[in-house]
């Protein structure tokens, strides 16, 4: 970004602190970075940050390309190679109950595991980031009804919400995907719902409104500047957590069922084998670890640079 | 003080409602009969009089009614697997989670405490970082994996305590049901710790920046009589942190329950589940979301109680 005019400027200060502040520079007169590319420099000058970026991508990618990678077949059982150690010739990562390759389970896996733990968080940003604005810039009785029937989802642990529903609605991956998809709603809704309140009655809101600003565009370049941020920390947060409590449906039989490869119902058919391979069996809870761990590094290196208060 | 007592209360009772109407509709979500999916193929005229027994020929909003009032006084109706009563059944399993829970909450709330404000006293240098780290972990880590290195480590390597059950023990004042808790304990801890220790760091982080912090200081109190101050000061925050983690563990025990088979309400509703057993479904978890709503409740009270700040705000 070379230059940018004076109004762009106002605009990042804007997003930045919430405070619009004026400033007066001629356009062409000096090198000027807008509020995004700070926080992108600021983020990519994070070790930790980058690292976990470096381990998501290496393992979403392996999954992502998973048939390619000439791994052996993922759901291939040979009863001759049960519970092989790790470092067994052929089996890098040595072999599950059923003598199935654990490597390439693994890398399986992570298409099913983050699928699960991505998919119903962005779905959830979608809705819920939706109603919020609805409620936050509409306010009045609409904002009541909105946020009364949040409160009430609000009032359930969220791992009981996920259990209660997907265990209501069945075993079964789209069950599962459904359940997480609606605990993730209500937080959601809560975050946009709160900045987009406080927002709209920020003085450069009503600026805009006396300059003839339509509501599209207030809430597309003031509210929306102003809610992203936040809301992708959040929603970064809520992934790693996603991760966990979908391998953990998974895990005591409500999400993916055999022969499915996912980490969490790897966890518990392995679980059978802590005592002949008890290295075996834990590796597809260290898988689940790292992702959340990732995400949540990630999350704190985005908060830091976006220098974002939830 | 009073009225925002009176008004936290009464705004607690629409909640209590919704969530009762939640539990109901989730449970009637399933496609088919409550009764058809346990008993099978039987006799058509049978079903239908067990299922005029139960109460399940009548329209939802009056089956809704009936339950909520039964319900309300203690009579959750008769499991449908072993035809027990569902509210002994479930104080019996509540009582034992109730068990780990309080000793994972104090166990958590004790090291998190500890390790948050030192980090926080110390900020910045190797065990600032070293706390850190730890709760990165803390909250990252699947806690029914943990729960599973725990097993491998001290049941399966070492034999030391033992991995499943609660024990036989008859009074819960004995070594033997001690231990059988001490790892599910651990299990349930991690996460409240981790989320109390940041809590704590955070919080002293900011109060020693504070003004009268630096009061305290030219008034030459020792270092020890300061951070005795900070730490006042903090407790309001980190007992409410506390308060909604111990809700968060009495709901989200399922998992840690599973994989100890702890006979506790989340165990409870992981058979009710997978037996498809309808009154044992609804009655744990409404009691487990209306306990999450009460506890919200008394925290909120407490916190406004010991910092009148908030109920201005």
């Amino acid at each position: 970004m070379k230059t940018v005019e004076t109004e762009k400027i106002t605009l990042a200060f804007g997003a930045a602190g919430g405070q619009p502040t004026a400033v007066e520079i001629p356009v062409g007169a000096v090198i000027q970075r807008t509020y995004w590319h700070n926080v992108w420099r600021r983020v990519s000058r994070d070790p930790f940050t980058v690292a976990c970026a470096l381990v998501l991508t290496v393992v979403a990618a392996a999954a992502l390309f998973a048939p390619w990678l000439g791994l052996p077949e993922p759901t291939l059982t040979n009863s001759a190679n049960r519970l092989l150690p790790v470092g067994s010739p052929g089996h890098l990562l040595g072999t599950d109950e059923l003598g199935r390759d654990m490597f390439s389970r693994l890398i399986y896996g992570g298409r099913l595991s983050l699928m699960m733990g991505i998919l119903p968080v962005l779905v959830a940003l979608l809705v819920g980031g939706t109603l919020g604005l609805i409620a936050g810039f509409v306010g009045g009785r609409v904002n009541m009804l909105i946020m009364r029937i949040t409160d009430v989802f609000y009032a359930f642990p969220s791992i009981l919400l996920a259990v209660a529903i997907a265990g209501s609605l069945g075993a079964g991956i789209g069950n599962a995907l459904l359940a997480i998809t609606i605990v993730f709603i209500p937080p959601l809704t809560r975050v946009t719902e709160s900045v987009t309140t406080q927002v709209r009655a920020m003085d450069f809101v009503e600026a805009a409104r006396a300059s003839g600003a339509g509501t599209f565009t207030i809430i597309r370049i003031h509210v929306l500047g102003n809610v992203l941020g936040p809301i992708f920390v959040y929603a970064t947060v809520l992934i790693s957590v996603s991760i966990v409590i979908s391998a953990g449906l998974s895990f005591i039989g409500l999400g993916a069922s055999p022969p499915d490869a996912e980490w969490g119902l790897m966890l518990n058919t392995l679980r059978e084998a802590i005592f002949l391979a008890p290295l075996n069996s834990v590796l597809p809870g260290f898988m689940i670890f790292i992702a959340s761990m990732c995400f949540n590094l990630i999350s704190d290196g985005l908060r830091s640079a976006m220098d974002v208060r939830l | 003080m009073l009225n925002y007592i009176i008004r936290r209360i009464l705004y607690t009772i629409p909640i209590a409602i919704g969530v009762s109407l939640v539990v109901f509709g989730l449970v009637h979500l399933a496609p088919g009969d409550p009764l058809s999916a346990v008993m099978g193929e039987v006799d058509q005229k049978m079903l239908a009089e067990m299922r005029a027994s139960f109460g399940y020929d009548k329209p939802l909003p009056v089956q809704y009614l009936l339950w909520l009032g039964n319900s309300l006084t203690g009579d959750m109706g008769y499991s449908l697997r072993t035809g027990a009563p569902v509210f002994r059944t479930l104080i019996d399993s509540a009582v034992n989670t109730m068990m780990i829970g309080v000793a994972a909450s104090l166990l958590g709330f004790v090291v998190g405490v500890t390790m948050g404000m030192l980090a926080g006293y110390h900020h910045g240098t190797w065990l600032d970082k070293a706390v850190s780290s730890a709760t990165i972990t803390g909250v990252s880590i699947p806690h029914y994996w943990l729960a599973i290195l725990l097993v491998i480590v001290f049941s399966v390597q070492f034999g030391w305590l033992p991995s499943m059950g609660a024990g036989s023990a008859a009074s819960m004042w004995s070594w033997e049901a001690w231990q059988h808790m001490i790892l599910p304990v651990i299990a349930l801890a991690a996460i409240p710790c981790a989320i109390v220790a940041r809590t704590a760091r955070a919080c002293v982080m900011e109060i020693l920046s504070m003004e009268f912090v630096e009061a305290l200081r030219a008034r030459g109190l020792s270092e020890r009589r300061i951070l005795l101050h900070v730490s006042r000061n903090a407790m309001p925050t980190v007992l409410a942190v506390m308060g909604l983690q111990f809700a968060h563990l009495l709901g989200g025990s399922i998992l840690v329950e599973t994989v100890f088979t702890w006979p506790g309400t989340g165990y409870l509703l992981n058979l009710a589940i997978f037996d498809r057993d309808i009154p044992v479904l609804q009655g744990t978890i409404l009691l487990l979301a209306l306990f999450f709503v009460s506890i919200n409740l008394v925290v909120d009270i407490l916190q406004t109680w010991a910092d009148p700040r908030i109920s201005r705000g």
